[in-house]
């Protein structure tokens, strides 16, 4: 249980910054938002919904791209991640906090975003709605991991959209998938491998990233 | 082990030839595709190669995480820029294939290209990676992990193409010509072994040239 209540802690931790600074998620609102209006100048006139579909993806990852580049700069200042590494708690609790709170981010950001999506462009159903939930879980699984290793480098932001894009390639063709297939259920399966492998994989592998 | 270097270098190179040699001369002319097809020869086992490498990187990065020794930094390094080199000649001759069969350079139908492109970008991310690291006992670890996510990218991400191909597109290539002759099957396994072996000359080639630069550094900070 001690393990729960040290990733409550961290995430909660990630949470109180937030609202205090207010550093990350209104830049990721903001960002999302003006993709959505750049895209209804992107899309000529009488391109249908799945285009748009493909466009609402493309904003998702980018914007979850923007909030991963953000999520270990707290820890950057004042050698915080040394101290949480040194700290007698199992360091994957980091890792495990961390992609919550960016979850947390990426959601709130999304429940903006998405009615905004539907009121501009195409309706969502169910099955793409839970396609997004899927998707998330996994870049912010996958994301938070590859932002640790890409802060402790030379070219930090640079390097992190490098490292994660060809990873989220899966999810892009699971979330459209789910959003204009007929048979949408057969990609949240997809999602839900991908989460459920990738967590484990990262979940496993953030010690070795972390410690000297 | 370095000596048995230049033997093992010109087996391959004979290999290669005899596998060339097969491939052009000795295989039987494909009923479908012509001469076109003869690429299959070198673009197959060229793209197995890779795989091989890939794999065998991940396997090093395994080990060096399980042991924590050094030296499978390197070995895991070596193995993945000869994956990404090989991956780079599979692009490059399936896109000629591409051109000779279907009239494009480059096609979204072949699943298999389309694989290799995606691997080709996230290894080329390692790189960036493991260069803007310092050097130490992080950076080894840091490039292991990413290393294993490779191996786990491969089949999710042939499962994921596979599935996008429903809604990307509906019509599915085949490239599956008649049933392969016995000749035939044996150039293609002669050029494997071919493939293969000198994918590890490189592979050994490399490890000595990168070992010999260590120990010269190391050597030279010793004597200032």
């Amino acid at each position: 249980m001690t393990y729960l209540a040290d990733v409550a802690a961290l995430t909660h931790k990630d949470l109180r910054i937030e609202l205090r600074a207010r550093d990350t998620l209104p830049a990721m609102l903001l960002f999302v938002l003006s993709t959505l209006v750049v895209f209804h100048f992107a899309l000529p006139e009488g391109t249908g919904d799945a285009a748009a579909y493909g466009l609402l993806w493309v904003a998702i990852v980018f914007t979850a791209l923007l909030g991963l580049s953000r999520a270990w700069v707290p820890e950057q200042e004042h050698g915080v991640l040394d101290g949480l590494v040194l700290a007698p708690s199992d360091r994957s609790a980091i890792w495990l906090g961390k992609t919550l709170a960016t979850l947390a981010f990426l959601v709130a950001s999304q429940v903006i975003a998405l009615p905004a999506f539907v009121l501009f462009f195409a309706p969502l159903d169910l099955v793409a709605l839970a396609g997004v939930l899927l998707a998330d879980i996994g870049i912010c699984a996958v994301g938070s991991l590859m932002a640790a290793m890409a802060a402790a480098s030379r070219s930090r932001e640079v390097l992190l959209p490098l490292l994660v894009l060809p990873l989220t390639i899966p999810l892009m063709v699971g979330g459209v998938g789910a959003a204009i297939s007929p048979e949408g259920e057969r990609y949240l399966l997809l999602l839900a491998l991908y989460d459920g492998v990738f967590s484990v994989l990262s979940w496993a592998s953030f010690e070795y990233v972390v410690t000297e | 082990m370095i000596r048995s270097l230049p033997g093992l270098a010109a087996f391959a190179a004979g290999l290669m030839g005899l596998g060339i040699f097969l491939a052009l001369i000795v295989a039987p002319e494909d009923a479908d595709q012509g001469i076109s097809q003869r690429v299959f020869y070198i673009h197959v086992p060229i793209a197995l190669t890779a795989y091989f490498c890939f794999g065998l990187g991940a396997w090093k990065a395994l080990l060096l995480l399980w042991r924590g020794d050094e030296r499978y930094d390197l070995e895991s390094y070596v193995a993945i820029h000869q994956g990404t080199i090989f991956g780079a000649l599979t692009l490059i001759t399936g896109s000629i294939w591409a051109r000779a069969s279907w009239d494009v350079w480059w096609t979204w139908g072949s699943n298999q290209l389309v694989l290799f492109l995606v691997l080709f970008l996230f290894y080329c991310a390692y790189f960036m990676l493991r260069f803007s690291l310092e050097e130490g006992p992080r950076r080894a670890r840091s490039s292991a992990v990413y290393a294993l996510f490779g191996v786990v990218l491969i089949p999710v991400s042939f499962l994921a193409i596979r599935l996008a191909e429903d809604f990307i597109h509906p019509t599915v290539f085949t490239r599956e010509g008649p049933q392969m002759t016995g000749t035939m099957f044996a150039t293609f396994c002669v050029s494997w072994a071919a493939v293969t072996l000198l994918a590890y000359v490189l592979y050994r080639v490399e490890l000595a040239g990168k070992r010999l630069d260590a120990d010269l550094r190391e050597l030279r900070e010793v004597l200032q």
